[in-house]
């Protein structure tokens, strides 16, 4: 075993645009994430906390700083690199979803399988047993139009899960249901993270953030606090 | 890659039904232009049979030989049996030549009438001009010899005026002479004076010359050559042997006129061919705008589907993979449209060729090349929507509305 952090961030800066017009959307952050946490990025609009968060989704690269995931330094990587890396150990779920209209939710989940050159009949049973795990196995053949918005977002973990992912990356997750519904994605959420997957989430809403183990909070492009330690009533742990 | 592949072509398929109305519109371009190009080849191919069909009946490897003014206002001299036997003697690789002579006539036969033409032929010019008795016998030596009133018929003529009755052995009139039936030729497409090639009557040409004509010119003779020898030196001999005989001098333009059917025949496939590619080519633009076509609605697809593209990247797929979908789809949809493209060309050629009296002929060769030449638009017109996908952020993919 290394002695690897999963996730670690160091200066991350970026900027978007250049000269006059350029904007800095991250000045200097730091930021360490464990295996199997379950963390919650919480701050005001314009914070930095999308900005991070495709950074960490390998979606985006830093303008400067240093991103290691799996002690692998994300920024030197190609974009095809980046693809492959997602490919393997990342899945993603969306505030609006993100579904493939006029696909059915098994067909949906068995999206990331394809391009890792699965067979039909390997997608298939995959596809299923994920589908399984967030209870829409009985949906399967229903198409997004045909569900509500939180088994579409059932569907959505579902895809991101399909694949055994190390980090499930959930921008706003909840953003587009209502309480019962986001509670019901939050306690799924909650049980991810206790199978030992990642979570990191992006959420605006205190309540939903109170799931989480980790809490970090971003303003200004900085890391304001993080609060580690936070469900399981462990002595709170706060950093400037 | 094989699986992938095979996915995409699914996925190709389904996006393809999911907007069928679209799909067949878009491909309506590659359709029309397969079926132009195909129909026009089949068609100008078509032309071309017919014409060569109607140059065999002049017979193949053969010269036809006729005086010509070389002045205006001078008569050329006719030609006649010496002439005909010095090209046949002097000229090495003429296998045999023949006179004919021809002159218009009413043939008369059980009350029944009709104007014909009767031509003065002996075996040699059946024979170089490829004309066939398919029924009774060709002249003999004695009646050739003698001119006598013997005659082979045209299936023009025995339908015109022997309705119903035995042909064969039969005697009948033709203007002044009275003759006895001995053979039928089988059908022709031309002849070398034009008209139709089967309303004639033949008799030997001593028999013509003696009692339609009154001289022993002829018209015009036919050589026979064996293609082994060079074309062009035979073509080289006849015209100074022919120059020789009718005391030419040198500096003077010929008084007789050489036509060559091997000749027509190149020019008949290299004109017709030459055509049917100008008109093919034009047709062909069609095929440019349709792959045009293509283009612009795999671009409006790539515009609409951005979001989908954002999906697939994100959960990881290579710029090469989405590449590849887009391309699979245009080059699909290209394939339908030139697999359409080849039905109703089929269609078209077939019904045009049957209206217009044409031969049909399907060449496999034409429809695979235009198959695969719209297999290729699809390739070129939707690599750059394929592209374009491809090199899309997948941050900005997923915030598209």
């Amino acid at each position: 075993m290394t002695d690897h952090k999963l996730i670690e961030l160091e200066g991350i800066t970026k900027t978007f645009g250049s000269g006059p017009a350029a904007f800095q959307a991250l000045k200097g952050v730091d930021m360490k994430i464990d295996r199997g946490d379950f963390v919650a990025i919480m701050g005001p609009s314009g914070s930095g906390k999308s900005t991070t968060m495709n950074i960490l989704g390998c979606l985006d690269v830093p303008t400067s700083g240093i991103f290691r995931f799996r002690g692998v330094e994300v920024q030197a990587l190609s974009r095809d690199q980046r693809s492959l890396l997602r490919r393997r150990y990342l899945g993603f779920v969306f505030q609006g979803f993100n579904l493939l209209a006029r696909t059915t939710a098994l067909e949906n989940v068995e999206l990331p399988l394809l391009y890792r050159g699965e067979t039909k009949k390997a997608r298939r049973e995959a596809a299923e047993r994920s589908l399984d795990k967030v209870g829409l196995l009985p949906w399967a053949t229903h198409t997004p139009a045909e569900l509500s918005g939180g088994q579409q977002q059932r569907v959505a973990i579902a895809r991101a899960l399909v694949s055994d992912p190390d980090v499930l990356l959930a921008d706003e997750p909840t953003g587009n249901l209502d309480t019962e519904r986001s509670l019901e994605i939050m306690e799924l959420l909650t049980d991810l993270s206790n199978t030992g997957i990642t979570v990191l989430m992006v959420t605006h809403e205190e309540e939903m953030a109170e799931y989480a183990r980790t809490i970090v909070r971003f303003r200004d492009g900085l890391v304001e606090n993080i609060v580690r330690g936070h469900k399981s009533g462990s002595p709170l742990e706060e950093h400037a | 890659m094989l699986r992938m592949i095979g996915a995409t072509l699914l996925l190709a398929l389904r996006e393809i039904r999911r907007h069928i109305l679209r799909s067949f519109l878009t491909t309506l371009g590659i359709i029309i232009g397969v079926a132009s190009v195909i129909t026009m080849v089949t068609l100008g191919q078509g032309l071309t049979a017919s014409v060569q069909e109607d140059i065999s009946g002049l017979g193949s490897d053969v010269y036809i030989v006729f005086p010509t003014r070389s002045d205006p206002n001078v008569s050329p001299p006719p030609f006649d049996g010496a002439d005909i036997t010095a090209v046949e003697n002097q000229i090495a690789g003429v296998e045999h030549a023949a006179g004919s002579v021809s002159n218009n006539a009413v043939a008369f036969h059980n009350g029944q009438d009709w104007q014909t033409t009767v031509q003065g032929a002996d075996p040699a010019f059946f024979s170089a001009q490829s004309i066939d008795v398919v029924e009774g016998r060709a002249f003999n030596a004695e009646e050739i010899a003698r001119g006598e009133s013997v005659c082979i018929l045209g299936p023009t003529l025995v339908e015109e005026i022997f309705i119903a009755d035995e042909v064969l052995g039969e005697e009948m009139r033709v203007g002044n002479v009275s003759c006895r039936v001995v053979g039928i030729v089988d059908e022709r497409s031309s002849s070398v004076g034009g008209g139709d090639a089967n309303d004639v009557v033949f008799m030997p040409l001593k028999t013509v010359q003696r009692r339609f004509t009154g001289s022993t010119d002829v018209q015009f003779f036919v050589v026979k050559y064996d293609p082994a020898y060079s074309s062009a030196t035979i073509q080289q001999q006849l015209i100074d042997l022919l120059r020789e005989r009718r005391v030419i001098q040198e500096g003077e333009d010929n008084n007789f006129n050489i036509v060559d059917t091997a000749q027509i025949n190149e020019t008949v496939n290299t004109v017709f061919g030459t055509m049917t590619l100008v008109v093919a080519v034009i047709a062909a633009i069609s095929l440019l705008v349709g792959g045009i076509g293509i283009m612009n609605i795999m671009l409006v697809s790539v515009t609409e589907r951005t979001r989908e593209i954002g999906i697939r990247l994100a959960i990881g797929a290579l710029a090469r993979e989405v590449r590849l979908q887009f391309l699979t789809e245009a080059v699909v949809l290209c394939c339908f449209g030139g697999m359409i493209g080849i039905l109703l060309a089929f269609a078209l050629s077939f019904g045009i060729s049957t209206a217009i009296d044409l031969p049909f002929i399907f060449s496999p060769a034409v429809n695979i090349m235009s198959f695969v030449f719209s297999a290729v638009m699809g390739m070129i017109f939707g690599y750059y929507p394929a592209h374009r996908a491809s090199k899309l952020d997948p941050i900005d993919a997923l915030r598209h509305e």
